[in-house]
């Protein structure tokens, strides 16, 4: 895109361009340095008393006890065991929602249309808090329910769409071969749907991953709420530290998933092309949903990826 | 249904602070995305290299991890502005990335064809940005901007765990003074959400048609 927007650089502007990039790097690496020797540079506090930097080793001498390690895993455990069980929740009643918004009969698609709305536009904190305190169920149970009602309602957006993008042909020929309206959709039209809007599904669970550290906010023991306990118990001094690991595992687990998302959008990217009308797209753009699917999407993407 | 209204104060401040951080930290996220989108779609490799960085690791942040940053470490760190400042700036940085998103979508989802023909009637860099692309470009990234807005007033209640006290907040202190009445409370604080968001989904909605006609 950027290449037809103007000229080939000649081979000053080329010069040009790359000092400015080289000059850019610099300034950016410098800033980057000043940050990690300011954190590491001891400070003075109000009361006169001298505070070790941030990268002094008496700050990280913690995590030489294995039993740091063991607790920090066992919230890491704790968040996936959380993120797994409200994914699979959330699967399911995202194909139920999704059935229920195209339903023809108007006593299920009304209602399930008006509970969406409801669930999309509600933080899904409040829905812990909610389930937490209504039901009275453990904060896991409060986490699970919550992240897996919200994000299924997204899902069933998504499949949603994905049915209705669909050529009518489609439906219509289920319906010629004798197979009753539930069939054909169970058999021809959600099959399709599922595959085109896999990526926007496995990106909404990499979501999923990361809201589970909600959780936190009403007591649930996760990656998070392991890491302030620890700070508690060792002491302020270690806070940062904690902080940067539990960081850092997020970071890895989540950038995983992307990754992992990234791939297998890619391998259902490419199948899916044959049965879709949407193969319209210039082949040397990528195949990136938010682009491709907002029509049919409609607003309802929004709430996804945040 | 009466402990809704005799704490109706009380939710009115926290709703008050919830448009407040909406507000504050849209338009920070705003300015800081653009900025952000501007250097991921810049030919200097280098800026385009540090705001693809900038955006894979703050998106793939629990939005629950930047806020703790903010309230506890930042303070710890001897930089305490007050909670509702510190929660703007951690709301403003963990929104960027994705109003960035939302923007170079846009830009991208523009046809190559346009450009192309903008360029072959003889129209120089910044006249086919300006008269051609961008145009397009605003038009289509308004929706998902509104939508990463719709997703903003829904993280606010985030901050309500962190000190804050807007929407989220009052309700965890009313229902804890009344713990007879969590349903009714729950509800209304929801109300006020839904208030924010399905105006905004509606806004969305409309605008999206309009530019439906255009494709």
């Amino acid at each position: 895109m950027t290449s037809v927007l103007y000229d080939a650089p000649g081979p000053k502007a080329v010069f040009r361009s790359r000092l400015f990039s080289v000059v850019a790097g610099l300034i950016i690496a410098a800033g980057l340095v000043w940050l990690i020797l300011a954190l590491g540079a001891p400070k003075t506090s109000a009361n006169g008393a001298v505070q070790p930097g941030l990268w002094d080793a008496s700050r990280w001498d913690v995590f030489a006890d294995r039993e740091v390690w063991r607790t920090l895993g066992r919230g890491a455990l704790n968040t996936l065991r959380m993120a797994g069980v409200a994914a699979a929740f959330a699967l399911v009643l995202g194909v139920l929602f999704s059935f229920g918004r195209v339903s023809d009969t108007k006593w299920i698609r009304i209602p399930t249309t008006v509970v969406l709305e409801f669930v999309r536009g509600m933080p899904v904190l409040l829905m812990m808090l909610f389930i937490l305190l209504v039901f009275s169920t453990g904060s896991f149970w409060a986490g699970v329910a919550a992240l897996s009602v919200y994000n299924g309602a997204i899902i069933g957006e998504a499949l949603r769409a994905g049915i209705k993008s669909l050529p009518r042909g489609q439906r219509e020929a289920g319906l010629a071969i004798g197979l009753t309206p539930v069939a054909t959709r169970f058999r021809i039209e959600f099959p399709q749907a599922f595959r085109q809007m896999l990526p926007i599904i496995i990106a909404q669970l990499v979501v999923l991953l990361k809201d589970t550290s909600l959780a936190f906010v009403v007591g649930y023991e996760e990656l998070l709420r392991s890491g302030t306990s620890m700070t508690n118990f060792f002491g302020s001094r270690y806070s940062f530290s904690f902080f940067l690991v539990v960081f850092a595992i997020y970071l890895t687990m989540n950038l995983l998933l992307s990754w992992l998302a990234r791939i297998i959008a890619r391998r259902t990217g490419s199948k899916s092309g044959g049965v879709t009308t949407e193969t319209t797209a210039p082949p040397e753009k990528p195949l990136d949903p938010e682009v491709t699917y907002p029509a049919a999407l409609g607003n309802q993407m929004g709430a996804r990826g945040i | 249904m009466d402990a809704v209204i005799e704490n109706l104060p009380l939710f009115l401040e926290g709703f008050r602070n919830t448009l407040g951080l909406l507000l504050l930290a849209g338009t920070g996220a705003l300015l800081l995305g653009i900025i952000v989108a501007a250097m991921r779609i810049s030919p200097v490799a280098s800026l385009r290299g540090f705001a693809t960085v900038y955006t894979e690791i703050v998106r793939n942040t629990p939005l629950t991890l930047v806020l703790f940053f903010c309230a506890y470490i930042l303070p710890y760190l001897q930089f305490s502005p007050g909670y509702f400042v510190l929660a703007t700036i951690g709301l403003t940085v963990y929104t960027s990335p994705f109003v960035a998103e939302a923007l170079r979508s846009g830009v991208n989802g523009v046809h190559v064809g346009q450009a192309e023909a903008a360029r072959s009637v003889g129209l120089t860099f910044t006249q086919t940005l300006s008269f051609v692309v961008m145009p397009q470009a605003v038009r289509m990234v308004i929706p998902p901007l509104i939508n990463v807005f719709i997703a903003l007033t829904k993280n606010t209640s985030v901050a309500g765990a962190f000190f804050v006290f807007e929407l989220f907040g009052a309700a965890r202190k009313v229902t804890n003074d009344r713990g007879d009445e969590v349903l009714a409370i729950l509800l209304a604080v929801a109300a006020f959400y839904l208030l924010v968001t399905i105006s905004l989904g509606l806004i969305a909605g409309r605008v999206e048609k309009k530019v439906a006609v255009l494709r």
